[in-house]
């Protein structure tokens, strides 16, 4: 073999042996990523208190467990593979053990990374800081008007009693009941600004499946979205003033009249 | 029996040790150690952190407050300057399982499907890499997810059981499969402190005109390519893929291996 022939074999060599590491990062990047994104899991977990948003928490949670070693009711619990959950993240069902609002919040101190912020939970009091449990939005509790026997006309205010902010973030509504005549239905009304999500309702509920049920922010609050404005709020009102101007096409007759021109949906 | 087997005991004492510590944080509200690997906060007044697990934390796009960080830096200084993979050997609760699955290899003489070699040993380092890039596409630390160390010991300190699974693929996988398959092959924490512990001053060193050529350490060193001095020359082993694990000094009956500090 010629110095040139062992050059070229070499060169190709090289070349082949780069090709098929490249695979390897490519076949096992690809699988690994997969599985990544699965495991990302279904953002229906009830997070500590001072949880940042879910997204983020995922990043930064180190999942170290020691919120969960100082919770004192055992409430927090680290995910299993078997939940649908970030593997190792902290979480807690609160129909088994609901948040009892420790006023000195030993779980979120202890975080090293800031997953779950202190700040979030401090309020300034005659110039010093100090925690508050109440400020916490672990989730938001929702209720059920088919499965809430109050909705039926049954007395029960077991989740307005059980809530810690009892006329605040729960309140009861009272409403005749026309089918009796002579009775009230007595429905429980959750305040999403105030409630806190600590689930102590959803521990408390007396149905067989909770009729209210403590579910996260994101997934029970919804979103308007920009372009509903309340006009007779001054604050809001003030977005419109702000917002800038959309060019219009001038093309005022298809805007009023695409209702009527039904062709295109019989043209299929 | 106890002369040839010091090092291996005294590893076995301080691996047990942190973890049983840890299990008493968990179970018995101890605070001398809480926490797990990961991060751990200890006698309820500093962090000391996983530095490969907050690296991928960075690279996921999120800034934690410092004291995760400076609990990183600590571990990382240590192992930097002390020893490296002294991690693997006398703190990872995973290499008791690996360590059995070699003994058991050897004992049964079972042929691995795959034998490990010099570029098996460098997927590792790839493994790192990827496992960082992969933090930032998908914005989540990606090898905690399938850490099969985190799961051995969230399976042990929180009592799940769950990550038993995890830890008998990791077994059966050295056993069967690949020889020294995770530690010495794939696992990127033992990559990412080879790589930090190049400067550190906790080496073993080898005496050549003590050595009879026994090879008895080539036999359980579970990374044998550092151990190409033996017989030829004497200095310490340079490689930083070695774990100072000491199981070559146990066996040696001819006093040629030793650690020694610095020089």
């Amino acid at each position: 073999m010629s110095e040139e022939e062992k050059n070229t074999t070499s060169r190709r060599d090289a070349i082949r042996t780069m090709f098929q590491g490249a695979g390897y990062v490519a076949l096992g990047g690809l699988m690994w990523g997969g599985y990544l994104e699965e495991s990302k899991g279904a953002e229906l977990a009830l997070r500590p208190p001072g949880a940042i948003s879910e997204d983020k928490f995922i990043k930064a949670c180190i999942k170290c467990g020691v919120c969960v070693e100082v919770c004192p009711y055992d409430t927090l619990k680290l995910a299993t593979p078997a939940e649908d959950l970030v593997v190792g993240t902290p979480y807690f069902k609160p129909r088994d053990i609901p948040c009892y609002m420790c006023t000195d919040i030993p779980c979120v101190p202890v975080c090293p990374t800031g997953a779950l912020d202190i700040k979030s939970l401090s309020i300034i009091k005659e110039e010093k800081s100090i925690l508050d449990i109440n400020k916490s939005k672990m989730g938001l509790a929702v209720v059920n008007k088919e499965t809430c026997i109050a909705f039926w006309g049954v007395q029960c205010d077991a989740c307005y009693r059980a809530c810690p902010l009892m006329d605040e973030a729960i309140s009861i509504e009272y409403e005749k009941n026309e089918r009796t005549g002579k009775h009230a239905f007595l429905k429980p009304v959750v305040h999403a600004d105030v409630c806190t999500g600590c689930g102590l309702c959803e521990h408390a509920c007396v149905t067989d499946v909770p009729a209210i049920k403590t579910l996260p922010i994101a997934i029970a609050m919804g979103e308007v979205g920009a372009h509903y404005i309340k006009g007779w709020d001054k604050d809001d009102e003030q977005r419109l003033n702000n917002s800038e101007d959309v060019e219009d096409n001038g093309d005022s007759e298809s805007a009023i009249d695409y209702l009527n021109d039904a062709d295109d949906l019989f043209n299929d | 029996m106890i002369k040839n087997n010091k090092y291996l005991i005294l590893r076995r004492v301080i691996q047990l040790t942190i973890l049983f510590l840890f299990v008493g944080g968990s179970h018995f509200g101890w605070n001398i150690l809480m926490g797990n690997y990961s991060s751990a906060l200890v006698l309820d007044s500093f962090v000391l952190s996983d530095p490969y697990a907050v690296l991928q934390m960075l690279f996921t796009g999120y800034i934690p407050v410092i004291d995760v960080i400076i609990g990183a830096v600590i571990v990382l200084l240590f192992y930097a300057i002390l020893g490296g993979r002294i991690f693997c050997s006398w703190v990872c609760p995973l290499n008791i399982i690996t360590d059995f699955a070699s003994f058991t290899r050897k004992k049964l003489n079972i042929k691995p499907l795959i034998k490990t070699n010099k570029s098996s040993r460098k997927v590792r380092y790839y493994v790192m890499g990827l496992g960082l890039v992969l933090s930032t596409i998908f914005g989540i630390a990606a090898f905690e997810i399938i850490n099969p160390i985190s799961m051995l010991y969230r399976g042990v300190i929180f009592a799940f059981g769950f990550g038993l699974g995890a830890v008998i693929i990791i077994f059966l996988f050295d056993l069967l499969i690949l020889d020294y398959g995770w530690c010495g092959n794939v696992c990127p924490v033992g990559a990412f402190y080879s790589i930090t512990g190049k400067l550190r001053i906790l080496k073993v060193h080898h005496e050549k005109d003590n050595c009879t050529l026994c090879m008895k350490c080539k036999v359980v060193c579970p990374e044998i390519h550092v151990l190409e001095i033996i017989g030829k020359s004497t200095g310490k082993i340079k490689s930083s893929e070695c774990t100072d694990c000491a199981r070559c000094i146990d066996v040696c009956d001819d006093n040629a291996l030793k650690f020694k500090f610095l020089k």
